[in-house]
């Protein structure tokens, strides 16, 4: 019983990590940038719904806050790649992360600036209350987090296999200028994308803030969802999701069944490990390169 | 604009142009050997510490800069050549030899570290140095018996040709003492780019199927990169141990290393002297911000609170900026102030302006 409790608790972080992760790949897969700073984002969405929905700063009621803030990510993540991301056409990768690695430095400082360096919770209806199953008590927050993430999980797979626009999204990342040709607005979607980005970031940031609490450096796990994504297999939603479910997971049993200094090294040998045996992850999509 | 009439083929690959650009080398040189009668103490410190974070900066740029191969684990290499180097000394080696030892072994494990790291590429190999950073932290905590753990170790006065060379006793000594280390880094650097070796590096980052096509042995290029640029970081975290005085498992840690990938980017990519200019803003940005945050509490009043975290902040904005606007850093930006002068009237406009691209899926590899 008491795994099972641990397993609970280790999905349902695992979830907020498979979430990030999530934004990683969305991103990834349409834009082909990687955005190092859907750590920080997920600490913004949180920041702004705390900000919204707390007693102490706007007191809106929860579910109005939810949609504002939703939208409020969405429109910042479209604003960056207008004015940021869109000017990095063409550039390495590499740069790509730089400039992400930067905006997240500037929006740690920014957070920190507007709400303080204090920890804070979101103020939620699910706060507090518990499921009993079985013997089994469930924080009602975990069982949220969980049926969220998949459900949105389920979503966007449908949406990017399905949809026209999941499609050309698709096909705007493997080849900007095929894509082009064919009809795709490129730019249009590009913008999409990352406003659906800044809304998955804001899901987790809700989710995370409600089980637990955000200061502004929360976004370094940003680093562990990362972690999460590539053990999953970058390009592949499922595999992200499947990857943060893995780190999440791993994290308590390990501290709970190996000595104290070697758990937290857990999760980032399996990615050494995956990232030397299997270099594109678990669930990964990649073929060879025909030149 | 001075053309240089070339009669030799030495010419083409001797490190300097002519005898002008040799002459203000050796001018800078001069200067930077007599800073210690110019400066005070506290100035002279700071001097000393932009040119180890210079010497770190090189290092990395014969990684990143070079071979393409962004890694952002280089605060893991730091942290092997400081402890390497103050084992070996508590060890009783001398200083003149653990120092460079130190260098061997960190460049010794940067090239094993290479070889699993070869077969990834771009973002699978930044994350892949990222975690093995956030690792050593916990290996050095968990090496206790041999790192001191937690508590950290403290470096001790070391003597080079029977000099005394200690951060506070003898700053001037110190800080020649890193002024040679940055000399000799940076004329083997030059050599090492007029070579046959310099040459696949830059083959390697331009383009891995044409370098193949030319002859280039892949994997042995960037092992040899990496080997290379490890041990010249591993000189710098030796330097930067006895720099600090005393030091722990968090003193290198990961946002070290994205603060050096950082920096030779805001220094410009692909230059020697990337690395120096990188290196001054790092080191002079606090001090900078801490007055001219005087400054405003002056002219306004009141407002000199310590704003937490406003260092990286402004560091982010440089960075975004640099990136969006000058991608070649400060290094381009000055080539194409130089240029204006030396063309005046004619520079035009797009000079150095680069062809339109568009994305190349990296996907299918």
């Amino acid at each position: 019983m008491d795994n099972l409790q641990l397993l609970i608790s280790g999905l349902a972080n695992g979830c907020v990590y498979g979430l990030i992760a999530l934004g990683f790949v969305l991103i990834y897969k349409a834009t082909e940038a990687v955005n190092f700073a859907q750590g920080d984002f997920m600490m913004l969405g949180a920041f702004i719904t705390i900000g919204l929905t707390n007693t102490e700063y706007m007191g809106l009621p929860f579910w109005l806050a939810l949609p504002i803030s939703l939208g409020l990510m969405a429109v910042l993540g479209y604003l960056l790649d207008r004015f940021l991301i869109r000017k990095m056409f063409g550039e390495s990768q590499t740069s790509v992360v730089i400039l992400t690695i930067a905006l997240g430095f500037v929006i740690r400082f920014a957070a920190g600036l507007i709400w303080g360096h204090e920890p804070q919770t979101l103020q939620n209806p699910l706060a507090g209350k518990e499921i009993a199953l079985g013997g089994l008590v469930l924080g009602m927050e975990d069982v949220a987090v969980i049926v969220v993430t998949v459900l949105l999980t389920w979503a966007l797979y449908v949406f990017f296999s399905k949809t026209k626009m999941g499609l050309a999204m698709q096909g705007a990342s493997q080849n900007q200028l095929a894509a082009y040709y064919m009809g795709v607005p490129v730019k249009q979607v590009q913008g999409l994308v990352w406003a659906l980005g800044g809304v998955v970031a804001c899901v987790a940031g809700i989710l995370f803030a409600a089980k637990g609490s955000v200061d502004p450096s929360t976004g370094l796990i940003g680093i562990k969802a990362f972690a999460a994504a590539v053990i999953g297999g970058f390009g592949s939603l499922p595999g992200a999701l499947a990857g943060g479910l893995i780190v999440g997971v791993i994290e308590p049993f390990a501290s709970r069944y190996i000595a104290a200094g070697y758990s937290q090294i857990a999760p980032y040998a399996l990615l050494l490990a995956v990232l030397i045996f299997r270099p594109h992850g678990l669930f990964s999509q990649v073929r060879s390169k025909k030149v | 604009m001075r053309i240089v009439f070339k009669t030799n083929y030495m010419q083409d690959i001797r490190p300097w142009k002519d005898g002008y650009q040799l002459s203000l080398y050796m001018l800078l040189l001069v200067v930077a050997i007599a800073a210690p009668w110019m400066l005070d103490d506290f100035y002279l410190g700071e001097l000393t510490n932009v040119l180890i974070w210079a010497i770190a900066g090189l290092g990395l740029m014969v990684l990143t800069g070079h071979t393409g191969q962004a890694s952002l684990g280089h605060a893991a290499f730091l942290a092997i050549g400081c402890y390497a180097n103050i084992i070996l000394i508590e060890a009783g080696v001398p200083f003149m030899i653990a120092f460079p030892v130190a260098g061997l072994i960190t460049g010794i494990i940067g090239a094993t570290i290479a070889v699993p790291a070869l077969r990834l590429h771009g973002i699978y190999l930044a994350i892949f140095t990222l975690a093995m950073s956030i690792l050593m932290d916990d290996i050095i905590v968990l090496a206790e018996p041999i790192t001191g753990g937690v508590a950290g170790k403290y470096a001790p006065s070391v003597g080079v040709f029977g000099f005394m060379v200690d951060r506070w006793g003898t700053p001037n000594e110190f800080y020649w003492l890193t002024l040679g280390v940055v000399v000799l880094v940076t004329l083997g650097y030059i050599n090492i780019l007029r070579a046959p070796l310099g040459r696949s590096f830059i083959a390697v980052r331009d383009s891995e199927v044409s370098a193949q096509a030319m002859g280039v042995d892949i994997s042995r290029t960037k092992t040899i990169s990496f080997g290379l640029s490890c041990m010249v970081t591993g000189w710098a975290g030796a330097l930067m141990g006895l720099y600090a005085g005393a030091f722990n498992n968090e003193t290198f840690s990961v946002v070290i290393s994205i603060q050096l990938l950082m920096m030779i980017v805001i220094g410009g990519l692909g230059s020697i002297h990337g690395a120096f200019f990188g290196a001054i803003i790092i080191g002079f940005l606090p001090q900078f911000l801490s007055i001219s945050k005087e400054y405003v509490g002056a002219v306004f009043g009141g407002s000199t609170v310590a704003i937490p975290g406003l260092e990286f902040g402004i560091f982010g904005m440089i960075l975004i900026a640099f990136i969006l606007f000058e991608p070649m850093g400060i290094y381009g930006r000055w080539l194409k102030v130089r240029t204006w002068f030396e063309l005046f009237p004619f520079y035009r406009k797009d000079m150095f302006k680069r062809q339109k691209s568009y994305l190349k899926t990296e996907r299918l590899r």
